[in-house]
């Protein structure tokens, strides 16, 4: 029995379902119970219920592409935030492609604390901190542009369907765009107003993240402000 | 601040024993569930100290002293005498303590047996105004822990009931400019009531009195409760992480009370 | 010369005219800090409490993360201020017990277990004190969780029943918790039926333990409705037009 309706606001340990259906994202069950564990949208698929949290962090997973800030240098590589609970560790192996010689090589020179790198989430289990990479496509150290903060938990929605909603964005604005899974994205156009036109953008999509239609709304947004 | 502590864990092996013996209503030490390891009272151990007494608990040793002196009253409260219970955790009782000032933990004991003791009426502090509204008696109630084998609570409550009935008052005089001097006589500290602690712990939904500390590290909440000579509550405090249905609280108050009881006709016959 | 107040009238009403099995007035926000990850405000009687809640953050120092689990570190703070008598701002050993026991009532909700090696903080700052500030504290903390979107079992909601006059009063005020001849605060976690805190002082019978035990837990369940609708009503706005939507396509 499904206590609430498709896309219903539920708070932590409200009963969502009764008998026969799986716990999903963000919810739990005990003695065939389902209930919420966050603030958040409920769904159904099929026999599944899940939750759409409204707030959150984010939390590491291979694969992510995350834009980070170096914050520490030690022997060996560098820590990275990454806005998480996790800080991401990023090896000197990976950034120069070679074993470090602490006699040549200073780390600082390579990476200063501050400077902002786009990385991709090698490997995680949350018994260690995540592990980072910069090389490959669209990664790297960023040397220029402007980062724009979201929360995490509404990164699905800047990307859209199949990237729909970013690709509006980039090509309405005629930026560069980086998501980052962690909530930042770095935004790189010559035009500062079409640079302003994508933050207010992105700030639109972090107020009406779960409305749907957004993404016309959004277009719409765009053409309006290009014709400014 | 207040933070989730680091407890060392039980070997594996022995923490499964513990929890498969609690199911057979066993525990590591061949003790039932509601069984109290043994206790001994040994009163005024410290002759300096108005009133003194060291508990041991199995294993757990607590002293207290009793030291009574003058001072102002509480502004609320002109006409009586005051209380302070203070603990110290000294770091010969057990590797875990570390000098330095009361942590929360020290200082939630020191709390609980004071709560006990005020609540309880258990010293008369009407009878312990010098010069009203000026001058009184001040009762300091220091617990120390000399070996820390769980339960302290109990313990420390046990040692300062038993301390503070073999106290002894000074006796001070007025003289005609209204000064209190102190004489060489003493009374007996006035005592109304025997607050008696009971503690009971909660591993994995079995309720254990006098939990020693490799059960309390194992325990997920504790639950104080003390009572008084007429088998009223007068303070009560669960700690841990851990906690209770509304009829494990009702049904562990039940045995506390009961516990209470059998602790005063053993070693405070003159309570009951 | 001191003058007997009476804190219960022929008519059965207290002070503040209220009945003994009645609530003060209580009012939630959330949402209302910029910086906190959750945060959440609460008047509860003349209390006047803020909570902010860091986290799951990278446990600092980092010798007092566990291998398993996050740490929740949690302060109970008064202002200078919020007292009759300026408090000095140093804390008290009432509140480091008070953070001690807050904590462990908040705990037990949260799903420590998913975020290892982290650390969760809760903030409490009680700008204006008045009875129960610890259960007003407890009820408002677990709203701030929920805000971080912190993953809970449940809410956790607080209240105090005292006793005075020899009558048992839900949810005393400062000066019935001053004068009366009991007080027994506890945290409440409704889905698991479980309670959380419990402390108490002054003299209860086992009847009036059982009959106080109850009434606290009548008393939780309502501040319980209030506390998802104070959490919901922030939302609402996005919950309607999503709603709409959905109905709209489908």
């Amino acid at each position: 029995m499904r206590m609430f309706e498709r896309r219903q606001l539920v708070t932590p340990g409200e009963l969502l379902a009764e008998g026969d259906y799986i716990a999903g994202e963000n919810t739990y069950k005990e003695d065939n119970k389902i209930y919420s564990q966050k603030l958040g949208l409920v769904d159904f698929d099929d026999k599944k219920v899940f939750v759409v949290p409204l707030r959150g962090k984010y939390i590491p997973k291979v694969g992510d592409v995350v834009i980070g800030q170096i914050s520490d240098v030690s022997l060996n590589g560098w820590s990275v935030d990454i806005n998480s609970p996790y800080k991401a560790i990023l090896s000197v192996s990976d950034v120069t492609g070679k074993a470090f010689s602490p006699k040549l090589d200073s780390l600082t020179k390579i990476l200063g604390i501050g400077e902002i790198v786009i990385g991709k989430i090698t490997a995680f289990d949350r018994s260690r901190d995540p592990t980072l990479t910069i090389k490959g496509s669209g990664l790297g150290r960023v040397s220029d542009g402007l980062i724009v903060n979201l929360t995490p938990t509404k990164v699905p929605r800047l990307i859209g369907r199949k990237g729909s909603m970013i690709n509006i964005l980039k090509r309405e604005t005629g930026c560069e765009i980086v998501v980052g899974q962690n909530g930042r994205i770095l935004i790189l156009g010559k035009n500062p107003k079409k640079v302003e036109l994508a933050v207010k953008a992105i700030k639109m999509i972090e107020e009406q993240a779960h409305i749907s239609g957004l993404t016309d709304r959004i277009k719409s947004f765009l053409r309006a402000g290009r014709g400014e | 601040m207040s933070i989730t502590p680091q407890i060392e864990p039980l070997a594996k092996i022995k923490s499964k024993r513990m929890i498969k013996l609690l199911t057979s209503g066993k525990r590591l030490d061949g003790r039932g569930l509601l069984d109290y390891r043994k206790i001994e009272i040994k009163n005024g151990v410290i002759e300096k100290a108005e009133g003194s007494a060291l508990v041991s608990l199995g294993e757990t040793k607590v002293l207290v002293g009793v030291k009574i002196e003058t001072g102002s009253p509480y502004p609320d409260l002109p006409n009586q005498g005051a209380l302070t219970v203070n603990a110290e955790f000294v770091p010969l009782a057990h590797r875990y303590f570390e000098p330095g000032p009361p942590d929360e933990n020290s200082i939630e004991l020191a709390r609980i047996v004071d709560r006990g003791i005020r609540e309880s009426g258990a010293i008369n502090m009407e009878s312990l105004v010098i010069i009203p509204g000026r001058l009184v008696d001040v009762v300091f109630v220091d617990i120390y822990i000399l070996n820390h084998d769980g339960n302290l609570i109990d313990a420390s409550g046990i040692a300062a009931i038993s301390a503070l009935l073999n106290s002894k008052l000074p006796v001070y005089r007025v003289n005609e400019s209204g000064e209190a001097e102190k004489t060489e006589e003493y009374n007996p500290l006035p005592i109304r009531d025997c607050p008696i602690p009971v503690t009971l712990a909660k591993i994995n939904d079995k309720i254990v009195l006098d939990p020693s500390l490799d059960e309390e590290n194992t325990a997920s909440a504790k639950l104080t409760m003390t009572f008084t000579k007429d088998g009223k509550i007068c303070a009560i405090q669960k700690s841990g992480i851990g906690t209770f249905t509304l009829q494990e609280v009702i049904e562990a108050q039940k045995i506390a009370r009961e516990k209470a009881n059998e602790i005063r006709k053993n070693f405070f016959r003159e309570w009951i | 010369m001191v003058t007997v107040q009476k804190l219960i009238n022929e008519e059965g009403l207290r002070v503040d005219g209220r009945r003994l099995d009645e609530l003060r007035p209580i009012r939630m926000e959330v949402g209302l800090l910029a910086n906190a990850d959750g945060s959440a405000y609460i008047e509860h009687g003349k209390n006047k409490i803020i909570v902010a809640v860091y986290g799951p953050k990278e446990a600092q120092p980092k010798h007092v993360s566990l291998h398993d689990r996050a740490v929740v570190r949690c302060r109970y703070h008064m202002a200078p201020f919020s007292t009759d008598e300026r408090k000095s701002p140093a804390p008290s050993r009432r509140e480091i017990e008070i953070s001690k026991v807050v904590r462990e009532a908040l705990e037990p909700v949260i799903f420590t277990e998913y975020f290892p090696r982290s650390m969760i903080d809760i903030f409490i700052e009680v700008l204006q004190s008045d009875g129960g500030s610890r259960c007003a504290a407890i009820t408002a903390s677990s709203l701030a969780l929920a805000d971080a979107g912190i993953p809970l079992r449940d809410l956790v909601v607080g209240c105090a029943v005292g006793k005075v006059e020899g009558k048992l009063v839900l949810d005393p005020s400062d000066i019935e918790d001053k004068l009366g001849e009991a007080d027994m605060p506890i945290a409440f976690i409704p889905v698991l039926g479980k309670i959380s805190l419990l402390q108490m002082d002054g003299m209860f019978t086992e009847e009036e333990f059982i009959k106080a035990l109850n009434m606290a837990k009548e008393a939780c369940m309502k501040i319980y409705a209030l506390q998802k609708q104070t959490l919901k009503e922030k939302y609402l706005q996005v919950e309607k037009e999503v709603r709409e939507s959905l109905t709209l396509k489908e």
